[in-house]
């Protein structure tokens, strides 16, 4: 009996750092995808000045209110502009970024396919 | 002739390219945001400086007259600068001055005060930097104007000579 208080005890511990950890993984997330503003090349987990704390903060208030991942974006960007996303929404202003590799991939293909299947025939 | 024209396209195809490339390298990889959008005053409650009491943001900006919302720290050096302008802002009865503490010392930012004199008519406090992300503010100094509840300019760095004569024009 006394075992399988302890067991739970443990049991609950664990469930408890786990939540936690889940939790601090999902702000790592977040923060990873956002760029810092102030210091060139940074993402807002790397760097360490006032601007990215403060954002690490706001991070955590927000998934404690219950928001999720996508909510956390949004608001961000309506602050400060899609600058702040690393990944840039497609659009009128990326559609070339996003096409661009499927493109170059088009073409290797075809000269690929030109250099080796259409000549052996 | 097939082999021809297969060889011109890439060689256009990475002309292209390169083309693009070479014009993105022009531009300036410094960011600033849009300062010309007309957004709202984000809604907030902050702790007032002076006391423990709270205040919210529709108790603060409450008039139709013009605002200026100013993003400020003892711990700053250009807002050393800009304080002589604030100063003489201050003077002027058809604007407001609100002053927002940003990750400062108490202690500290009062000793500033008592040296360069208050310019603000309110301060409030932010003492983790997260109201200044409700305005978008990513620095200090940073200031804002306000009129009816919208943010008409925005002067990201400390306010100088020109910024002082703009701010002048609007609230003429």
């Amino acid at each position: 009996m006394k075992l399988f208080k302890y067991l739970i005890i443990i049991f609950f511990l664990f469930s408890l750092s786990l939540s936690n950890a889940e939790n601090n993984n999902l702000n790592n997330k977040i923060a990873k995808n956002l760029r810092c503003l102030i210091c060139q090349g940074q993402s807002v987990y790397d760097s360490d000045s006032e601007f990215a704390n403060s954002i690490k903060i706001i991070i955590n208030k927000k998934l404690d209110e219950g928001q999720n991942e996508n909510q956390i974006y949004d608001f961000l960007e309506s602050k400060y502009g899609e600058w702040i996303l690393y990944d840039p929404k497609f659009g009128k202003s990326t559609y070339f970024l996003w096409l661009l590799p499927i493109l170059i991939f088009l073409i290797g293909g075809a000269i690929l396919v030109k250099l080796f299947i259409i000549k052996k025939n | 002739m097939k082999n021809k024209f297969f060889s011109a396209s890439i060689i256009i195809i990475f002309i292209f390219i390169f083309f693009i490339f070479y014009k993105g390298l022009e531009n300036s990889n410094i960011y600033t945001p849009k300062t010309n959008v007309k957004k709202n005053v984000p809604f907030f409650e902050a702790k007032l400086f002076d006391s423990s009491n709270k205040i919210k943001s529709e108790d603060i900006f409450n008039k139709n007259n013009f605002y200026l919302f100013n993003v400020w720290a003892s711990w700053c050096i250009p807002c050393k600068d800009e304080h002589p302008f604030l100063m003489k802002l201050s003077e002027n009865k058809n604007i407001e001055l609100i002053g927002l503490n940003y990750k400062d010392s108490i202690l500290n930012a009062k000793n500033f005060l008592k040296k360069y004199n208050n310019p603000y008519k309110t301060i409030i406090q932010d003492i983790d930097g997260t109201i200044g992300i409700e305005w978008g503010a990513y620095g200090v100094p940073e200031t804002f104007i306000i009129n009816n509840d919208k943010i008409i300019k925005r002067i990201i760095g400390p306010i100088n000579e020109t910024s002082f004569l703009e701010i002048k024009e609007i609230i003429k």
